[in-house]
C-alpha cells in the first residue's frame, strides 16, 4: 500500500469514528452540511474541469429536492423511490437541455447562458406551481409517523445523517476518481481543446459530453434531494436559481477545479465563512455572506485560478524540483 | 410583480399590443448586453444586476431626494454608465487575456456582489418611486403610459445607438474593433479607450432601462433574475453580438411571454418562452451560429 492510499484510509476512518466520539451537534450538523454541499460541488466539477461550465446545476438540484419533497407529500411515495424518480427527472431535463447544444455545438458563453436560463426557468416553476410547491416561501415534507423513519429517510439523529452524507461523499469522490481514470477524460480534454479536432480523431463528440453531463445531472439531483431531506425544509432560493449554480461555481473555483477535494475545500470554506459571519452579526449578517463570496470569486479568478488547494498542489509538486 | 400581472387583461389583441410594448424594452437590455459582447467579447452575467442598481438610483433620487423624475433619470443614466466603465476596468481589463470562461464568471461574482450590496444597503423590501402614470382605455382596451413611453423611449434610445454607430469616429472605431480586434491596435485606434467607452455606452443602456422599467415594477434586491434569464436568451437566440437579431429575438420573446401570461400566470410565460427557445435551437440552430468563431 502507497503511502497516498494509506492517507487516504486513514482520513477516512478518522472521518468514520469522529461521530462516535465527537457529538457536539451544532458541530456535526456544519459537517453534515459541508458534506452534502461537497457532494454537490463535487458533481459540479465533474462537468466545469472540461470546460463545460453550467449555471444550470441550481435547476438540476432543484429538481432533485422538489420531486422528492412532492413525490412524498402528495403520493406518499418514500423517498427510497422517489430519489431515483427525481435523479431520472433531472437527468433527463439535463438531456432535453444539453443535447441539442452540444448536438449543434453550442459551446463557451453560449452553453453558460442557456444553462443560466435553465435554473433560472426552474426557479419560475416552483414558484409559478405555487398551489402545489408553496412557491417562495417554501416547501416542508411530512413528518414521517414515529417508527417510520426509515421508510421515510427521515431522522432524528445527527449521527446517521453525518454517516449517510460521509458515505455520499465517499461515492462523489469515486466518482471523480473513476471519471479521472477513465477513456472518458482524455476525450474530454480533447474535446475541451479543440472540438473538430477531437472528433476528426474519433471522439463522439456529442456523446461523450453528454455522458459527463448526465452524471453531473443525476449526481446534483442526489444532493438536491438529500438536502431536503435532511433540513426537512427547502425554498426555491436555498436549491435552485442562479443564484445556487453561481454559488456551486465559487466554491469550487474557490477550493481548485482540477484536484479531487478541491470542491470540499471549497465547501469548507464557504460554509464556515457563512457561519462564522452569521453568528458574528447575527441577522446583520443577510447579504454580507454573498457580498464577500461575491469579492472573493472575483479576486480568486484574477489572482488565483486554480484555487486553494490547486495552487497550494502545484507549489509543493514544482518545489522538490528547484531545490 | 402584480401591476405587471394586472395588466393582462382577457383580450388577445391587447396581450398583443403589450408584448409588442415590452419587447422594446426587452431589444434595448438585448442591445446593451449584444453591444458588450460583440465589442469586448465578454458576456456581463450581471447585467440585469445594474439595472437593478439604476432602478434603486431612481428610487433614492425621486422617493428620498426628491428630484424630479426628468432630472433624476439624465443622473441614473450616468450612474450606470460609470459603473459600467468601472466594471470593465476593475474586473475585466485584468482578465482580457485570460480564458473567456473565467470572464464570465467574475461577472458572475460582480452579481453576487451587486445583490448583496443592495440587500445590505436597501433592505429586502419593495420599493416604488409612487408614481402612477396614468391608464389609456382605447375601446375595451387598456395600455399604462408608462409601457407606452417605455416602449418610445427604448426605440429612441436604440435610435442614438444606432446614429452613434454609424455617424461617428469613435462609433466607426467600435464597429470596427468587434470586426477584427487585432488590426485596430494597428490602425491606431485606443483599443482600452474603446473598450471602456463601450462598457459605458452598455451601462448607460442598462441605466435608460432601469429608468423605463421602475415606472412599471417595484425593484427590489433580487428583481434582476426577473429578466436576467430572458435576456440572455433573447441574446442566444439572436446571436451573440447580433444586434439586428436581437432585436427581433426580443420581440418574438415578448409576444410569447405576453400571450402565455394572457392564458396562464406570468410566470409560465417565461417557462413558455422557455420551452420555445429549445425547440428553436432544434429546428434552427442556424440562427444561433451568426457570430461563432
Amino acid at each position: 500500500m502507497n503511502p497516498r492510499n494509506a492517507a487516504w484510509a486513514i482520513g477516512l476512518v478518522a472521518l468514520i469514528a469522529l461521530p462516535f466520539v465527537y457529538r457536539e451537534p451544532y458541530h456535526l450538523h456544519i459537517l453534515v452540511l459541508i458534506l452534502i454541499w461537497s457532494f454537490a460541488y463535487t458533481a459540479w466539477s465533474i462537468m466545469g474541469r472540461f470546460g463545460l461550465v453550467s449555471l444550470g446545476h441550481g435547476g438540476f438540484m432543484g429538481v432533485g429536492a422538489y420531486v422528492t419533497a412532492l413525490l412524498w407529500n402528495h403520493l406518499g411515495v418514500s423517498p427510497w423511490i422517489g430519489i431515483p424518480i427525481s435523479m431520472v427527472a433531472a437527468g433527463m431535463l439535463a438531456l432535453v437541455v444539453a443535447y441539442p447544444c452540444f448536438r449543434f455545438r453550442i459551446t463557451g458563453h453560449y452553453f453558460v447562458l442557456v444553462t443560466l436560463a435553465l435554473s433560472g426557468i426552474v426557479l419560475q416553476v416552483i414558484t409559478a406551481t405555487r398551489d402545489h410547491t408553496g412557491g417562495s416561501l417554501g416547501y416542508t415534507p411530512n413528518r414521517a409517523p414515529s417508527g417510520h423513519g426509515l421508510m421515510a429517510l427521515q431522522f432524528d439523529s445527527k449521527t446517521t445523517w453525518y454517516l449517510i452524507a460521509l458515505g455520499v461523499w465517499v461515492f462523489g469522490l469515486l466518482i471523480w476518481r473513476w471519471v479521472d481514470r477513465s477513456m472518458s477524460r482524455y476525450a474530454m480534454e480533447a474535446i475541451s481543446e479543440d472540438e473538430d479536432a477531437a472528433a476528426a480523431a474519433g471522439v463522439n463528440v456529442t456523446a461523450e459530453k453528454l455522458k459527463i453531463t448526465l452524471i453531473s445531472a443525476l449526481m446534483t439531483a442526489l444532493a438536491g434531494a438529500l438536502y431536503c431531506q435532511y433540513q426537512m425544509f427547502i425554498s426555491p432560493d436555498t436549491v435552485s436559481g442562479i443564484a445556487v449554480s453561481l454559488q456551486m461555481v465559487f466554491a469550487v473555483i474557490v477550493g481548485g477545479l482540477y484536484v479531487s477535494l478541491g470542491p470540499t475545500v471549497g465547501a469548507v470554506i464557504t460554509i464556515l465563512l457563512a457561519e462564522v459571519l452569521r453568528i458574528k452579526f447575527g441577522t446583520n449578517a443577510v447579504g454580507w455572506d454573498n457580498l464577500v463570496y461575491g469579492v472573493m470569486l472575483v479576486v480568486f479568478i484574477i489572482f488565483l485560478p486554480k484555487g486553494i488547494l490547486g495552487s497550494i498542489l502545484d507549489r509543493l509538486k514544482t518545489q522538490p524540483k528547484k531545490a | 410583480m402584480q401591476g405587471f400581472l394586472d395588466i393582462f387583461d382577457i383580450y388577445l389583441l391587447e396581450a398583443v399590443v403589450n408584448g409588442i410594448l415590452l419587447g422594446g424594452v426587452l431589444a434595448l437590455l438585448a442591445l446593451g448586453l449584444n453591444l458588450i459582447f460583440g465589442v469586448i467579447d465578454v458576456t456581463w452575467i450581471c447585467y440585469a444586476e445594474l439595472v437593478m442598481i439604476g432602478m434603486y438610483g431612481m428610487y433614492y433620487m425621486v422617493q428620498v431626494f426628491g428630484l424630479p423624475y426628468w432630472v433624476a433619470a439624465p443622473i441614473a443614466i450616468l450612474l450606470v454608465a460609470a459603473l459600467g466603465a468601472l466594471l470593465h476596468y476593475i474586473v475585466i481589463e485584468p482578465l482580457l487575456t485570460a480564458p473567456p470562461i473565467n470572464q464570465l464568471l467574475a461577472t458572475g461574482g460582480v452579481l453576487f456582489i451587486l445583490q448583496s450590496f443592495a440587500t445590505v444597503a436597501f433592505g429586502i423590501d419593495f420599493r416604488n418611486l409612487g408614481i402612477r402614470l396614468p391608464v389609456l382605455a382605447i375601446g375595451d382596451m387598456h395600455f399604462s403610459y408608462s409601457r407606452l413611453l417605455a416602449f418610445v423611449a427604448a426605440l429612441l434610445g436604440m435610435l442614438a445607438v444606432y446614429f452613434f454607430m454609424t455617424r461617428t469616429y469613435t462609433g466607426t472605431a467600435i464597429r470596427a474593433i468587434s470586426q477584427d480586434r487585432q488590426i485596430m491596435s494597428l490602425m491606431g485606434v485606443d483599443t482600452k479607450r474603446i473598450y471602456l467607452i463601450t462598457s459605458a455606452l452598455g451601462g448607460a443602456l442598462a441605466g435608460l432601462a432601469a429608468c423605463l422599467l421602475v415606472l412599471q415594477y417595484d425593484v427590489h434586491p433580487f428583481v434582476g433574475l426577473s429578466f436576467g434569464p430572458i435576456t440572455f436568451l433573447i441574446c442566444v437566440l439572436g446571436g451573440l453580438g447580433n444586434f439586428v437579431g436581437g432585436f427581433l429575438a426580443a420581440f418574438v420573446f415578448a409576444q410569447i411571454i405576453s400571450l402565455g401570461g394572457l392564458f396562464s400566470d406570468l410566470e409560465w410565460g417565461y417557462v413558455l418562452a422557455f420551452a420555445f427557445f429549445i425547440v428553436m435551437m432544434f429546428i434552427r440552430p442556424a440562427g444561433l451560429l451568426a457570430r461563432r468563431s
